[in-house]
């Protein structure tokens, strides 16, 4: 073998080892670098009483009632099949909506989840006023699916 | 590929195709942004905020495809032996360091409106943080190799085992939730963009990286010519 040769099999060697080990370890790393928790996973138990985690998913239609102070609101996270009912005192961002993704960081005191801080998740798609009311919703429950 | 090992050769079609690919990356970067920035219709969500895409999807691209070009370079110079490899490593990687800055500026400032944060830990974002700071390690590297009088043999490695970066950055929205939208636009699957939304955004793509290839010839075309007037340098003190 020439050592350009013999150079190129390492290389190639060598790629594929290191590609494998880091993919490996990204796949390891599958469910803890998840960046929330979806409702079903709560659901189940997934998230720890009083622990500080992400909740993702979708803002249920009709849920969004706001509390007499003025500045706490409540809401329900869905996934489409299950939900968790969410407290949040605070400002929210614009695209904070009803039928539209989110992201809440806070803990779970007993059933509900208590926000400390909400997250508007934006979806892939992207289109002009007028078409985006028609699929909106579509989209919306595409995101949480995700 | 062994015709360009050779300097002279390079020059030969660098010269003329550093005009080329400036001007016609110009070209196509004027209707780009300017279609982006006024003809386009807002969004339906984010409103006048989305086009701050037609920089951070080509800024993102350049970033990464930036450093798919460190790996080819290292993988010439490592294999090969290949003499302008790791000065082409060196020519790409500020300005592949540069749009992934642009990258990561642009995205946090649409992330502010859009999702209410400036930035977050989620793994789109983090990885991309990581091909920046890989750059800094790289040009930092490379540039105390060549002081050393090295061949680049170093830089080249890291430049290879950096690449594994790239793979992540990219699935990163797919193996894990993530704040960060999935991918809108796929070569096989076409594109969840309105066309109204999305005509734009080739014409910078291409744009950009016409605009980043000629760069990338100045530099190395600049690195010859100092590496020859050293050398000229060198013979006449001898002489």
């Amino acid at each position: 073998m020439k050592p350009k040769h013999q150079r190129l099999t390492l290389a190639v060697l060598a790629i594929i080892a290191v590609a494998a080990a880091v993919l490996l370890a990204m796949w390891g790393l599958r469910d803890r670098a998840a960046y929330f928790f979806t409702p079903a996973e709560v659901a189940i138990g997934k998230a720890q009483q009083g622990a500080a985690i992400r909740l993702g998913g979708m803002v249920k239609k009709g849920s969004i009632r706001q509390r007499s102070d003025g500045v706490t609101i409540d809401f329900i996270v869905t996934d489409g099949s299950h939900d968790v009912p969410v407290v949040y005192r605070g400002i929210t961002p614009d695209l904070f909506k009803e039928g539209s993704g989110v992201v809440a960081e806070g803990r779970m005191r007993g059933k509900t989840f208590v926000a400390d801080t909400i997250l508007a998740k934006h979806d892939e798609r992207y289109m002009p006023p007028q078409m985006g009311n028609e699929v909106a919703e579509h989209a919306a429950v595409k995101t949480v699916q995700q | 590929m062994h015709g360009y090992a050779n300097p002279a050769r390079f020059l030969k079609f660098a010269r003329p195709a550093t005009g080329w690919f400036l001007w016609i990356g110009l070209l196509l970067l004027a209707p780009g942004i300017l279609g982006g920035l006024f003809v386009t219709p807002p969004d339906y969500l984010q409103g006048e905020t989305v086009r701050i895409l037609y920089i951070h999807v080509p800024a993102a691209w350049l970033g990464m495809a930036g450093w798919a070009g460190i790996a080819a370079a290292s993988l010439a110079q490592i294999v090969w032996r290949h003499p302008l490899s790791a000065i082409a490593g060196r020519a790409v990687a500020p300005a592949g360091a540069t749009f992934a800055a642009i990258c990561l500026a642009t995205g946090s400032i649409w992330g502010r409106p859009t999702w209410g944060t400036w930035w977050e830990w989620d793994g789109r974002l983090t990885s991309m943080l990581i091909l920046f700071f890989l750059y800094l390690g790289y040009i930092a590297l490379a540039w105390a190799e060549r002081e050393r009088g090295g061949d680049g043999r170093m830089a080249a490695l890291f430049g290879l085992v950096g690449a594994i970066n790239l793979p992540i950055i990219h699935y990163s929205v797919m193996w894990w939730r993530t704040l960060h939208q999935g991918q809108s636009i796929s070569i096989t699957g076409g594109s969840s963009i309105a066309p109204e939304l999305l005509w734009p955004l080739p014409l910078t793509l291409v744009g950009f990286s016409l605009l980043f290839g000629a760069v990338v010839l100045m530099r190395m075309r600049a690195e010859l010519a100092a590496a020859k007037f050293e050398a000229r340098l060198r013979r006449t003190s001898t002489e």
